[in-house]
């Protein structure tokens, strides 16, 4: 980030409407995170698929593309295939080819995918692919150094009818392939440790019983369900909502940490230091708001509550609600002015003391800094960025079909 | 111990692997200790107000296509299997024998739709379907539910869909279904992640696996009125829910969690469903509300309100129209569920030349039999289900003999619902979704 | 037998007013707040519109398809309920007595208009016996409590009636009015007589769920 171009002014990069004269069929673009380029998958006469980066189409075709995202460190990727499917970066195909090709995940310079090879289900990260297959798939997840993955695999082949087997447990884990040496009913959301080694999920035991395991060891309490677990950054241990007698509170490596019962707990959040933890809660039915180490705010939302974000120094959060059909930005539990028709994850500034926010009213999108419009309303935007001082915001946008870098 | 009926040659048990597996694990102590710590923790004031004030005036009977059906027999109307069921439970303070639990698992499973008409004529508005999802629930605590549904609630639970589908199984039809939709519209998409979308389409699990054309329809639709649209590639796609019928609640809000979040992360406004009627309860008002959220968070729209909202605005347009006389089958969910009774007419007006109603039709309708999860028991109940809809099979010939061809049903269930009827009383009629009739008769852009 | 009369006339209408007040109203507010614990959709969902919507639906007769379908009982179940509030509230002689005690008084029906509903509560009790035994779907609903409630409600008519007409033992028919009436009183807040009770929340529950929520018609 330090390197990109924080200079103010806007720029011109590409005139995207004008892609539509080139090719028969062009698809949403996306912008890369520091801007400079902006990407769509195209279709040529001869019915292959291409894709256009700031006006200028890859050499090679495909017979398809699909899913073009761009990594946090503005590498273009596209899940591609010319008979055999694989992942491209920047046009440039990984070596591995597999049957089919979906889910990719990024972290640090980290890439990884869930692939399909022969009705055999592996995850495949940096072109490196697990040496073992499963019959199953499911939550594919990177570690946070974008080197390891972890996904809830089936182990038990399993027919369609089968329900005893079913509840006597198929499911486990694998880490890079590796599978935990205990089975369960069911198994979602693996979490990677911060230290990338080890690993929590949420199984069911039974029909029933609920919990956390850690690399395969359950904690020695069970409950009516639970919700996805998280690392500590700070300690070894491990979080996670839980339900006991129809109500929510948040659990810490089996023992009640959130004392106050809520209606819902979900999404919690650590702060990076590891001191605070956010979360959205319902702490009536139908009313949703975000707590701090167990404290809702008072301001309640009717619909939803999305989107949860704590800030980089762990002291503030933000998040988006929707109250009536109208979303709201909402911060420190203060509503920002203005009800729209949709908004986007706020995004804290490097010193926390700033707050982003892209939201979309009739039609048109606006970045909002603390509540105020930063620009006037465009045609799309992506989120904004702060500058490594805080100072600036990157501002990705298109307004009569041309896609412009700014900064503010 | 109650030991439940002991000699009934009309209701001989049927031999179901989930509910005879579950019942030799039960022992009365075990039987006894849930449905004490249920009725302590689970069940409230709805449940002790229905279960006092009832006058058993059996005025609900009228109301129920299985009591009708089966020539009046008073077991089958609503308050009949409360008092086979939950009322025999209270009676004995649980004190009940696992046989007898074997039997009220049949009865809530494959003897009631849950279809809520009988709410509508008790004067005090007891709902039977209410009682009913409750002895499901204890049913699902006591570990005895029949095989083909519980299989099904499994594969909610480890693929989030209700057909195990695989992650990749759904992306690959999707995309099958867009190359095949080409021959139709050249340019046409399916939009798969496209965030910021108007609309999430969603569909039930069994379109992507035996009625993947549903998808194609639906995207030629889409298209061809110029939406903003997208569908999830990953799970969460699913808006069915046979965990909310098995009574594992914390399965469904798991199940609506996920399809409200995949909603959320996309952007969309609002999620556009096919022709479905269990799924709009759940999402609407059964999976929500085990969440949190009072309403669903973000407005579901279900297919019939979407058509009607398209032809109303211009968005599409018929060339011709659907020659053959039809009739409509109102699904519960979606008329007493949701009141789109007329929306389904005016849809049928716009595009059909000729219809005729069966009665009692709208919010009075008689179920398909199949809904509430009882064609999800699968076979073993399949030939109690057909005879427990004998009135539906009536209605149908009634309005067969006015000159109706084609019933239009625009719910999954009720197709395999009234399939089965069709065939079983050789009604020889067809079936149609309303999506069905709306891309034969559109105008399609090329 | 004077005991007994000064007995049943006094303190016992006394106790009787007291379980069928207080007795009603602990058994709505339990449940109420039974409702508030576990069941608080009741009250998320309770609309109150809906809720008036429904239950006038179902208090005007014909109001509702169920209604139509089944005329000879909803005529009977008017006629009784209506016949079972007015006669008892309205007799010149139960007004006679209160005004004595307390002096206040409202309107009265004339005596032959109390006989003649008198005699139609007595007659719909019949009727409701006769449909538990002879119609399968509620004879299958029935057990003996049903038959007790029955008498119970029928019991203050028919003593009543026997008084007035005087064909038995008056005093003794007396007593038995007295001390069945206040039996039937005692009795509703705490068995099935409790609908009355509860119909008001039940209906406009139901009413709510699908009037605000369904958007559809409950009747
Ligand atoms: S099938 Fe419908 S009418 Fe019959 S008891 Fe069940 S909910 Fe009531
Ligand atoms: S109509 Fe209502 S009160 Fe009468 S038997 Fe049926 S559920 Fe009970």
């Amino acid at each position: 980030m330090k390197n990109w171009n924080w200079e103010v002014g806007k720029r011109l990069v590409a005139d995207v409407g004008k892609w539509k004269e080139s090719w028969v069929w062009v698809e949403e673009p996306y912008a890369s995170p520091d801007g400079e380029k902006i990407a769509a998958i195209v279709r040529t006469e001869d019915e292959m698929f291409n894709i256009c980066v700031n006006g200028q189409a890859y050499e090679n075709s495909f017979d398809k593309i699909w899913h073009l995202r761009f990594s946090p460190d503005n590498r273009l990727t596209a899940i591609v295939s010319d008979g055999e499917w694989t992942l491209a970066i920047d046009g440039e195909t990984w070596e591995n080819r597999f049957d089919f090709v979906w889910n990719t995940q990024f972290a640090k310079d980290g890439i990884a995918i869930s692939v399909q090879s022969e009705r055999k289900y592996f995850a495949a990260v940096n072109d490196t692919v697990w040496e073992n297959g499963f019959s199953h798939i499911g939550d594919m997840t990177l570690s946070h150094d974008g080197q390891r993955a972890a996904s809830v695999v089936q182990t038990v082949p399993l027919k369609e009818g089968e329900i005893v087997k079913f509840q006597q447990g198929c499911f486990s884990v694998a880490v890079n392939g590796e599978v935990w040496d205990r089975n369960f009913v069911n198994v979602w959301n693996p979490a990677f440790s911060h230290d990338n080694k080890r690993v929590a999920a949420e199984v069911r035991l039974n029909l029933y019983d609920y919990t956390i395991v850690v690399d395969g060891k359950a904690w020695d309490k069970t409950f009516s369900t639970v919700w996805a677990p998280q690392f500590s950054p700070a300690d070894a241990s491990v979080t996670a909502p839980v339900r006991i007698g129809g109500k929510w509170f948040l659990a810490r490596d089996g023992e009640i940490l959130w004392d106050k019962p809520f209606d819902q707990v979900w999404h919690h959040q650590y702060s990076p230091d590891g001191k605070n933890i956010a979360a959205i809660v319902c702490p009536q039915f139908g009313q949703w708001t975000v707590a701090i180490n167990g404290i809702a705010w008072k301001h309640t939302f009717g619909d939803l509550v999305t989107d949860l974000v704590i800030s980089p120094d762990g002291t503030r959060a933000a998040c988006v609600g929707k109250d009536n059909g109208k979303w709201f930005v909402c911060v420190d539990g203060i509503v920002w002015g203005g009800q729209f028709d949709m908004a986007w994850q706020p995004v804290f500034s490097p010193d926390s003391r700033r707050v982003a926010a892209k939201v979309e009213k009739d039609g048109k999108y606006v970045i909002l800094t603390d509540g105020v419009p930063l620009i006037e309303p465009v045609q799309a935007l992506w989120t904004p960025t702060f500058s490594p001082d805080s100072s600036s915001i990157l501002v990705r946008m298109i307004e009569d079909g041309k896609y412009y870098r700014r900064v503010c | 111990m109650y030991e439940g009926i002991v000699e009934d040659t009309q209701k001989a048990a049927i031999a179901d692997l989930g509910i005879d597996k579950g019942v030799e694990a039960l022992t009365p102590e075990k039987i006894e200790t849930v449905i004490t710590s249920f009725l302590e923790s689970e069940t409230g004031a709805r449940f002790k107000t229905y279960a006092d004030i009832c006058v058993h005036c059996g005025l609900c009977s009228d109301a129920c296509h299985y009591f009708l059906s089966n020539d009046r027999n008073p077991k089958f109307s609503p308050a009949g299997k409360v008092k086979q069921t939950i009322g025999e439970i209270l009676k004995h303070k649980g004190k009940v024998s696992p046989k007898f639990i074997g039997q009220t698992a049949e009865i809530a499973f494959t003897e009631c739709n849950v279809c809520k008409r009988c709410a509508m004529y008790c004067p005090f508005g007891i709902d039977v379907a209410y009682l009913m999802l409750t002895m499901r629930r204890l049913c699902h605590k006591l570990g005895v539910v029949p095989q083909y549904i519980q299989d099904t609630a499994h594969s909610h639970s480890a693929t989030f869909n209700q057909m195990w589908v695989k992650e990749d199984e759904w992306i690959d039809s999707l995309q099958w279904q867009e190359d095949e939709a080409r021959g139709d519209i050249s340019n046409l998409r399916i939009p798969l992640e496209k965030e910021g979308s108007d609309i999430m389409y969603s569909v039930i699990g069994p379109e992507p696996k035996f009625r993947a054309q549903l998808i194609y329809q639906a995207a030629v639709i889409m298209e061809t009125a110029g939406m903003n649209w997208t569908m999830p590639a990953t799970p969460g796609w699913d808006n069915s829910d046979m965990c909310m019928y098995t009574g594992d609640s914390e399965m469904m809000g798991r199940l609506k969690r996920s399809h409200f979040e995949t909603a959320a992360r996309l952007k969309v406004k609002r999620i556009v469903m096919g022709e479905c009627g269990h799924a709009f309860r759940s999402v609407y008002d059964m999976g929500n509300r085990w969440v949190g959220w009072k309403m669903p968070p973000i407005p579901v729209i279900h297919a019939i309100e979407f058509y009607d909202e398209l032809f109303q605005k211009g968005k599409i347009k018929v060339t011709h129209k659907f020659e053959e006389p039809v009739t409509i089958h109102d699904p519960c969910n979606i008329v007493r569920g949701r009141g789109l009774h007329e929306k389904i007419r005016n849809v049928v007006h716009r595009t059909c030349s000729s219809l005729i109603e069966m009665y009692p039709n709208r919010e009075h309708n008689y179920c398909c039999a199949a809904g509430g999860g009882v064609i999800n028991c699968g076979p073993p109940f399949k030939a109690k289900r057909v005879e427990g809809d004998r009135v539906k099979a009536d209605q149908l010939r009634e309005a067969k003999s006015k000159g109706a061809k084609v019933v239009v049903a625009p719910c999954h269930n009720c197709h395999g619902g009234l399939e089965d009827i069709i065939h079983h009383y050789k009604l020889d009629m067809k079936l149609k979704f309303l999506g069905d009739i709306i891309y034969e008769v559109m105008e399609k852009t090329t | 037998m004077h005991h007994i009369y000064d007995f049943v006339s006094g303190p016992l209408v006394w106790l009787s007013f007291i379980i069928f007040i207080g007795g009603s109203i602990y058994r709505i507010a339990t449940m109420a707040m039974l409702a508030k614990k576990k069941d608080g959709v009741v009250y998320d969902y309770m609309d109150s519109s809906y809720a008036l919507r429904s239950i006038l639906h179902w208090i005007i007769p014909f109001g509702s398809e169920n209604m139509k379908k089944h005329p000879v009982m909803t005529v009977v179940t008017y006629v009784f309920h209506i016949s079972l509030m007015i006669a008892p509230l309205f007799l010149f002689a139960h007004i006679a007595l209160i005004k004595e005690s307390w002096d206040i008084s409202w309107g009265y029906i004339s005596d032959s208009t109390a006989d003649i509903m008198t005699m139609l509560v007595i007659a719909s009790c019949v009727f409701f016996m006769l449909r538990r035994i002879k119609l399968p779907e509620v004879r299958y609903l029935t057990d003996t409590s049903d038959y007790i409630l029955l008498a119970i409600v029928a019991a203050p008519f028919v003593t009543g009636f026997l008084a007035y007409h005087q064909w038995m033992g008056y005093k003794l028919m007396v007593i038995l009015h007295i001390l069945s009436g206040e039996v039937m009183l005692a009795a509703i807040p705490f068995t099935r007589l409790s609908h009355v009770l509860f119909f008001p929340f039940t209906r406009g529950y139901i009413g709510s769920e699908f009037g605000a929520v369904r958007h559809a018609r409950d009747w």
